[in-house]
């Protein structure tokens, strides 16, 4: 996917702005800058245990809003019907939306609805897209030092195993429930004020913390060592994961935030991210390092080290 | 614990001389890379990884008449998710798959069943792949569609065995080596009757289980046997005799068979074929997949690194025209392949 992005659509497409390739565009509006985000929903199935398409329709934009700094205001909405689908589903997808955009303070402030031939599309299809108000201008890896630690907001691989107990012909007895949340509220309580620490943030979703952080390190002077003992996982996600033969590092979050923190600051963040609804398992879970240049390794339970690399190929498809 | 066990082994061992354990379960070979054990135990123990990996020894004619099979209208080809990218001799399942083929993967034999129960105007086709483990779950999903008069489900049976694979290794004059850590679940299946000759031959065995300490305690059971033995360290599952009902259940719907492993060639009485009785389920006996002649790409060493006469690092393909999204190989595209192993893991 990266290959085809870079030799695509940015060989066509690139400008100054596209090529920096965050999670919002940052756009200037005189005095002003403002957060520009689009992403599309494709999740199958379309409800699963601790959500629906429809508010990690919302959610999904609103994190992606939130981790560059942005207030989250106003979405567009477009949606993609299969002919035939049930009016009752679409009712209750609609209800969730609402209900997200709600809980993230955001309005949905425009939209279109298309309806295609029966069988070609999945029920349904969402995008969304939204601007945010930018209020903390000093997110950036450049700023990153070794030194820096990591933290995750809490525990991962939750939406991933949600969405994979409910597919066709994989169903499998689980309480795991999607993390999927908006972010906004604990990202605006840690970005106070200039000083607050923060280096860089993202959410983990497709491909999960280890292709986040591998994202963060590339081409860099600098790695990630992580430490196995301290990242955080459930029991039922781990026990699904060793039925299923998948990592953690490498499932998708639609609830979590990975940050980089200076090292003076790290446990201040961290505490203020446990005081929140939604970073009660928060951790720190390793460091920049000036060795590995450009890697992201992990110290292992067994007290032995490896390489945490990309994920190569799709590890669950359909899983945003 | 681990830590703990380390220092034994380091104690233990004869600093004078080298240690050669293969290992023969991809799981282990996973698990040791990453929990990184090799950075902890001495360097004069050496790892070297085996045939372990069901979908690596699985030679490029299976693939081509998975993908044969695929190309079959109203048809499904049921999968374990490691078999889709997995080049065969002109195609793979995920470039079917690209083109229109409806492939699934699965995770057991029976969600292919229920597949089928779900699709009756599909023929749905099980790619049945996997040591002595795998094999009885594919027996009772046989059992259980000719018990339901299931008639669109089949298998296309490319399951091997153990045993015989172990001592065509034991033979190979390049490799040397002192002790085997045999695999823990194909071993709760069989017992330990099968590997005895390994001991005859001199060869240290122990069966491991997979979490790190297993490892490491098995590692250090093979450098203490006084004389060559079957140990088993996996005591929590294994008994000596095996699993009766799935060692039933695979003779109740195979027979042994000769194989083909990739990269070591025909090995006698290493795999399984599916009985005459049951020849309604027998996707090749069925539909008669037809192939060209099976290529393989020169410049591969999968099947040197499979047997563990070479690593990855000695093939002039690995990491570059020989990657996880464009493999070349088996080794490379499977969860369990020793060259997925080292790319992934360093």
């Amino acid at each position: 996917m990266h290959r085809m992005i870079d030799s695509l659509f940015m060989a066509e497409l690139g400008n100054e702005i596209l090529r920096q390739k965050k999670d919002s565009a940052i756009l200037k509006f005189g005095s002003k800058k403002l957060a520009f985000t689009t992403d599309s929903y494709v999740v199958n199935p379309i409800f699963f245990p601790g959500g629906d398409i429809g508010n990690l329709s919302v959610y999904g934009t609103v994190n992606d809003l939130s981790v560059c700094g942005a207030r989250p205001l106003h979405l567009s909405l477009g949606i993609i019907i299969e002919e035939g689908l049930d009016r009752k589903i679409l009712e209750r997808i609609v209800r969730s939306i609402k209900n997200a955009a709600k809980s993230a303070r955001v309005k949905i402030v425009t939209g279109d609805t298309k309806v295609v031939e029966r069988g070609l599309c999945d029920r349904i299809f969402i995008n969304t897209s939204g601007i945010g108000e930018l209020y903390y201008d000093k997110l950036s890896i450049d700023k990153i030092e070794p030194g820096d630690s990591i933290i995750i907001s809490g525990s991962i691989g939750e939406h991933a195993i949600s969405v994979l107990s409910k597919r066709e012909a994989l169903e499998f007895g689980t309480k795991v429930r999607s993390d999927l949340a908006p972010l906004n509220g604990l990202i605006q309580k840690v970005l106070k004020g200039p000083k607050c620490g923060v280096r860089f943030m993202r959410d983990p979703t497709r491909g999960g913390l280890a292709t986040t952080l591998n994202e963060i390190v590339s081409g860099r002077r600098f790695g990630i060592a992580l430490d196995e003992k301290d990242v955080p996982v459930t029991s039922g996600v781990r026990q699904a994961c060793e039925m299923l033969g998948f990592d953690p590092l490498y499932l998708a979050c639609e609830g979590r935030v990975a940050l980089v923190v200076s090292k003076r600051d790290a446990a201040r963040v961290l505490d203020i991210i446990r005081k929140t609804a939604l970073g009660r398992t928060a951790k720190i879970i390793g460091r920049v390092t000036e060795d590995h240049r450009g890697r992201v390794s992990l110290n292992t339970v067994a007290g032995g080290r490896r390489i945490v690399d990309m994920l190569s190929g799709e590890q669950l498809p359909r899983i945003c | 614990m681990i830590a703990k066990v380390a220092g034994e082994i380091r104690e233990a061992v004869d600093t004078s001389r080298t240690y050669n354990f293969m290992e023969v379960c991809g799981t282990h070979t996973m698990n040791i890379f990453r929990f990184g054990l090799r950075e902890i135990l001495p360097p004069n123990i050496r790892l070297i990884s085996g045939p372990g990996c069901p979908v690596c020894v699985t030679p490029n004619e299976f693939i081509d008449k998975a993908v044969a099979l695929a190309r079959r209208k109203d048809t499904i080809v049921a999968t374990f998710g490691d078999m889709f990218r997995v080049p065969g001799s002109r195609s793979s399942l995920d470039k079917e798959k690209a083109n229109g083929a409806s492939i699934k993967m699965v995770y057991s034999s029976i969600d292919a069943l229920d597949l089928a129960k779900r699709n009756p105007d599909k023929d749905v086709i099980f790619l049945g792949i996997g040591f002595e483990t795998t094999a009885p779950t594919v027996a009772q999903s046989i059992l259980m569609a000719k018990k339901e008069g299931v008639k669109n489900y089949s298998v296309l049976c490319g399951h091997k065995t153990m045993p015989e694979a172990l001592k065509v290794l034991t033979e190979d004059p390049r490799l040397n080596i002192d002790g085997f850590l045999l695999p823990g679940h194909v071993s709760a299946i069989i017992g330990i009757k099968p590997y005895r000759f390994l001991a005859a031959r001199g060869k240290r065995c122990v069966i491991a289980g997979f979490e790190p300490l297993d490892i490491m305690q098995a590692i250090l059971m093979l450098i203490e046997q006084k004389r060559p033995d079957i140990g088993i360290q996996y005591t929590r599952i294994i008994s000596r005799c095996g699993n009766t009902l799935a060692k039933n259940s695979i003779k109740k719907v195979f027979n042994e068979s000769p194989s083909v492993w990739r990269g070591i060639g025909k090995i006698k009485n290493s795999g399984l074929l599916i009985r005459r009785e049951f020849k309604e389920f027998d996707a090749d006996l069925k539909f008669k997949p037809k192939i060209m002649r099976p290529a393989e790409n020169s410049a591969c060493i999968c099947g040197d690194v499979i047997k563990g006469v070479r690593t990855p690092l000695e093939c002039k393909l690995f990491r570059r025209a020989c990657k996880p999204e464009h493999p070349v190989g088996a080794c490379m595209v499977s969860s369990e392949g020793t060259c997925s192993a080292y790319y992934k893991y360093g």
